[in-house]
């Protein structure tokens, strides 16, 4: 349970009040399982040759593996095989940045320009779509991310269905959202979108509808609430509060019906309304 | 015949019996459904119940009957639609037909079978043929379902109800359901007639197989298979709406009602209090007072079984339905035999 | 013979339709059953196909995505503070749950830590969200096998800790209260030594299910043996916390994760079943529940004062990089793979939900089961259609 992890962890939360900004010094805690992730990275790469394209490797983090495109399955098989039988997920990404930015610009002014370079992340990659899936061992308590190319004109990655049965649906899913195909998998239908649905919605051309149609507005300038001495006369009050709670003016409860409790209550919330005002613009 | 030193002409009797029948059955249906289904159980789950139609809720039933009355009358499409209408009467009649052999006082009877235990056994799987049709005729695969499982369990639980009534039959001598109740109450238990004789002590196992088989014939919870509301959303009464289902349900509890009664008369003593109390002799020697008497006192004890199924029914989950098979024919069936053999021997030789 | 009218033979017809939709032959060979959308039992719209032979399963397939709302399309158009509203609404039950590891996600990215205090009080509201789905889970468990009793004490005990939830956050059920860098606002006045009343309340309704529920005999009898999971299959499926545990897997990722909260700061047990059936799954949560008021009540002992927010920019660019953070969230494991450019927003955001994985496992589990049984086995897999279908 924890009681090894005690002596790591005072040494941690000491580290971490003292630099409440920066990562914590955890160089000594991490170096047993980033000896493990250097000594399985090197394990994958000696049994699968040039199948390993590049790797990185966070420090105290997490490893990432880029395998290639034909070697896909057979990583998935010997990292199984070395101890790594907890599927996490597999999923897919799509490195081109949207043509249609976040669907905040103003549809009357110009067309912002807009950044359409391809880059991938870590541990690279030379086409605009990945496909990445996570083990863990759980014996180790160690978790490896690996990554593979998508070429973009086949589309097709091996299966994982035979190695780890929960794939399949987790390839149905990539599949429908980002139109990779999985060689192997035995029924490649649609998991979550209607059977006739055309287009995959995760890929960065395919526009969200919601955000055309009506671009997000951004923040918005709320107008304050009025002070006490901008009130109108008279007890009346604004027309947004009114059906809410009662005037803050006071006039309106006579000193007889008054009694402490209802006057704590208003005092209250002359005191909210102050504060609102900051509040919405927290939100924005 | 006299109703409380009155000479009622004949159709006056027919038409008091119809009338009898009527508040027979929808009495202790209305007051189950009030004082067990509604407050009850919320004080069980503490929470109120309804406490909004009348005080207390106390009116909350005709909120329903109204209800269940306005809804659209709905029959499936592809539905049997003759059988499907007519599903619910039967279950319904059958509840009328049992009540007809319950004596409620000494002389307020409907009618005095000689071998009323029979009939009332024979006339209750009548319910079971509603259940079947209801779920067959309805065109939906929940129903269907449910109706297959309404039929093994209904036919199954048959006959642990059977058996533990014939060892009251033994003990009392007769069939006859007034002449049990008087074998209990003028009866005495091992020489001590302080308490009568009530068979719910000396049969007390098959009062305790006629009670979880009554509970089962019910489809009440842990029995309630065909009904299972988390699976079959509403088993055979699916399709039902409206006033079909208003029928259903007061079937459920009417029936619940009378093998209450049914219950009360075999093993509780019925209608009456030890004629020892009293000084009586017989049936004859029994007060005119008991003909106004015994029907409260029939109702007191049949509320107190209810009570009993009831409170097992919110208690417990429900029984899967092999489990509930297993059940009837490996462990209710053999003890309410060992239970009908004991009466015997003991009837015979002590 | 007799000449039928237009109508007549409509009728004929029409009657020979619906015997066929019925699909009812003298061979009990395949009746397929549809369990849903609609149904007390699925908690949400789950559809699943199950082919019938009597009371039999031969195949089953749960059919999602009634529910899907698009969230990893959603978060990419939104700024990273934005997405905790959207993320939220995934488990709706636990849904303080759902917003931590986006968050440590976010704080890895940006190389900030939360302050102590947050970082605990975090870990708090954690268990609490934890506590206020496994309660409902309980109540639910009953009224799925047909007890109908159980579920009200069960809302009864768990409006305490809504309560306690809605008075530091603000929301019962979707609090929004996470913030990147540390939480929203600090504790009020008086919480935690209510927390510490209802922590011990909890406590006592967990003895009072125990034996209300699982001291049952029919419910042992409908649980136990019922959709037996072996871990090799829990493993592959990606099946995760107590449906994992349940199985006899000794993997919490409390315990065997290094994440800036504060769970390894108390002392507290990693509960697992050996047998892998249903009732080892709902044993499990059980005892966690339990677990979870003992870990709050440490927690509430030891809680360090100061600041609850880093200092953070008030517009938040997280640094390009990708983040992997799960956390053992009330339902399972619950990750988030964070992709950013250096923007407002995230790039891409892949949200690994645990029921999407529990439910995978059940084409593979209800075969042979009766219909009966695939209700239990559902109501001890626990699965919440946000979670499934984000």
């Amino acid at each position: 349970m924890s009681d090894a992890g005690t002596d790591e962890a005072t040494e941690a939360t000491e580290a971490k009040t003292e630099a409440t900004a920066t990562t914590p010094d955890t160089a000594e805690e991490a170096s047993p399982k980033d000896e493990a992730r250097e000594a399985l990275l090197g394990e994958i790469t000696s049994a699968l040759g040039d199948g390993v394209v590049e790797s990185y490797l966070m420090p105290g983090t997490d490893l990432w593996i880029r395998v290639a495109t034909d070697s896909w399955a057979d990583v998935g098989r010997a990292l199984h095989g070395r101890g790594f039988t907890f599927f996490s997920f597999l999923s897919g990404i799509d490195w081109m940045p949207s043509p249609y930015g976040r669907g905040e610009d103003d549809p009357t002014a110009e067309a912002p320009v807009r950044e359409t370079e391809t880059k991938q992340g870590y541990a690279g990659g030379e086409t605009r779509f990945q496909v990445f899936a996570r083990l863990v061992d759980l014996d180790r308590r160690l978790g490896v991310t690996i990554k593979a190319d998508v070429p973009d004109d086949t589309m097709t990655v091996g299966s994982w269905v035979t190695i780890f049965a929960g794939a399949n649906w987790h390839e149905r899913e990539a599949h429908e959202m980002f139109g990779i195909n999985f060689d192997g998998h035995p029924d490649l239908r649609n998991l979550y979108l209607p059977g006739d649905f055309e287009g995959h919605p995760l890929r960065k051309d395919f526009p969200l509808l919601a955000r055309m149609i009506k671009p997000w507005p951004g923040i918005v300038d709320v107008e304050p609430l009025p002070t006490e001495d901008e009130a109108p006369p008279n007890g009346e009050t604004a027309p947004s509060e009114g059906v809410l709670h009662a005037p803050a003016d006071e006039s309106a409860v006579t000193a007889a019906e008054q009694t402490p409790d209802t006057q704590a209550q208003q005092e209250q919330q002359a005191e909210s309304s102050e504060a609102e005002p900051s509040d919405t613009g927290d939100t924005a | 015949m006299s109703v409380l030193a009155v000479e009622v002409p004949y159709w006056g009797q027919s038409l008091l019996r119809v009338l009898g029948g009527i508040v027979a059955v929808l009495l202790p249906a209305g007051t189950i459904v009030y004082v067990f289904l509604f407050k009850m159980m919320s004080f069980m789950q503490s929470r109120l119940g309804p406490m909004e139609a009348g005080p207390y809720g106390s009116m909350q039933l005709f909120a329903e009957v109204g209800k269940w009355l306005q809804k659209e009358d709905l029959v499936p499409d592809g539905a049997d639609k003759p059988i499907f209408k007519i599903a619910p009467l039967i279950v319904l009649g059958s509840t009328f037909l049992l009540v007809a052999a319950i004596p409620f006082g000494p002389d307020a009877v409907f009618t005095n079978f000689s071998a009323g235990v029979f009939y009332a056994l024979a006339v209750s799987s009548i319910s079971v043929i509603g259940i079947l049709i209801a779920g067959w005729s309805s065109a939906n695969k929940y129903s269907l379902l449910g109706g297959l499982r309404a039929a093994g369990q209904l036919i199954a639980y048959e006959l642990p109800l059977v058996l533990a009534v014939v060892g009251v039959v033994i003990q009392a001598g007769t069939m006859n359901m007034q002449g049990i109740v008087v074998a209990q109450n003028e009866g005495s238990m091992f020489g001590w007639d302080g308490l009568g004789n009530p068979f719910v002590i000396t049969q007390f196992i098959g009062f305790v197989v006629f009670m979880i088989s009554v509970q089962a014939e019910l489809t009440q919870v842990p029995f309630d298979m065909p009904v299972a509301e988390s699976e079959l959303v509403s088993g055979y009464m699916t399709e039902y709406s409206g006033f079909r289902f208003l029928t259903f349900f007061i079937a459920e509890f009417a029936t619940a009602g009378v093998f209450s009664l049914i219950a009360s008369v075999l093993f509780l003593g019925g209608w009456g209090i030890p004629f020892a109390w009293f000084g009586w002799d017989g049936i004859d020697d029994v007060s005119n007072w008991m003909n106004v008497a015994g029907p409260l006192i029939l109702f007191t004890k049949m509320m107190l079984l209810a009570f009993i199924i009831m409170w097992v029914r919110f208690s417990y989950p429900r029984l899967r339905e092999d489990q509930l098979q297993t059940f009837a024919w490996k462990f209710l069936i053999p003890l309410s035999l060992a239970n009908i053999a004991v009466t015997a021997i003991l009837k015979v030789a002590v | 013979m007799t000449v039928l009218s237009d109508r007549q033979q409509l009728g004929y017809i029409a009657s020979q339709a619906a015997d066929a939709r019925v699909n009812v032959e003298l061979e009990t060979e395949g009746m397929t059953l549809n369990i849903g959308p609609q149904h007390p039992a699925t908690h949400g719209t789950l559809r699943i196909i199950v082919r019938l032979d009597g009371e039999q399963v031969v195949w089953a397939e749960p059919v999602c995505g009634y529910m899907h709302r698009g969230y990893e399309k959603l978060t990419e158009v939104r700024t990273f503070p934005q997405v905790t509203t959207l993320v939220n609404r995934i488990d709706w039950l636990g849904s303080f749950a759902n917003e931590v590891p986006f968050i440590l996600a976010a704080e890895q990215l940006m190389d900030i830590e939360a302050p102590p205090r947050a970082q605990w009080i975090r870990t708090i509201l954690f268990e609490l969200s934890r506590i206020a789905n496994i309660t409902l889970f309980l109540g639910d468990l009953g009224v799925q096998m047909g007890a109908v009793t159980p579920t009200f004490i069960a809302f009864r005990d768990r409006e305490y800790v809504l309560n306690l939830i809605e008075g530091v956050t603000g929301g019962r059920f979707h609090p929004n209260f996470d913030r990147i860098g540390g939480l929203k606002d600090d504790l009020p006045k008086g919480w935690i030594d209510e927390c510490r009343q209802v922590m011990k309340r909890l406590r006592g309704f967990c003895e009072e299910i125990e034996d209300l529920l699982f001291g049952n005999e029919i419910l042992q009898a409908r649980m136990r043996g019922v959709g037996v999971i072996p871990a090799e299959i829990a493993l592959q499926y990606g099946l995760s916390g107590p449906n994992l545990r349940g199985s006899g897997v000794d993997y919490d990722l409390r315990r065997d994760q290094d994440l800036p909260m504060a769970w390894k700061e108390v002392d507290w047990k990693v509960w697992t079943h050996p047998d892998g059936d249903s009732w080892a799954r709902c044993w499990v949560r059980l005892q966690e529940t339990r677990e979870a008021t003992k870990i709050v009540d440490q927690l509430l002992d030891g809680l360090p004062a100061g600041p609850i927010m880093a200092k953070v920019p008030r517009i938040i660019k997280v640094p390009a990089g990708e983040a992997w953070v799960s956390t053992e969230n009330p339902l399972g494991e619950m990750g988030y793979y964070v992709i950013s450019k250096g923007d407002l927003g995230p790039f891409r955001v892949k949200i690994r939900s645990a029921s999407f994985n529990n439910i995978s496992v059940v084409p593979w589990v209800l075969k042979g089961l009766y219909v009966p049984d695939i209700i239990t086995v559902l109501a001890s897999l626990y699965f919440i259609l946000g979670d499934i279908d984000r």
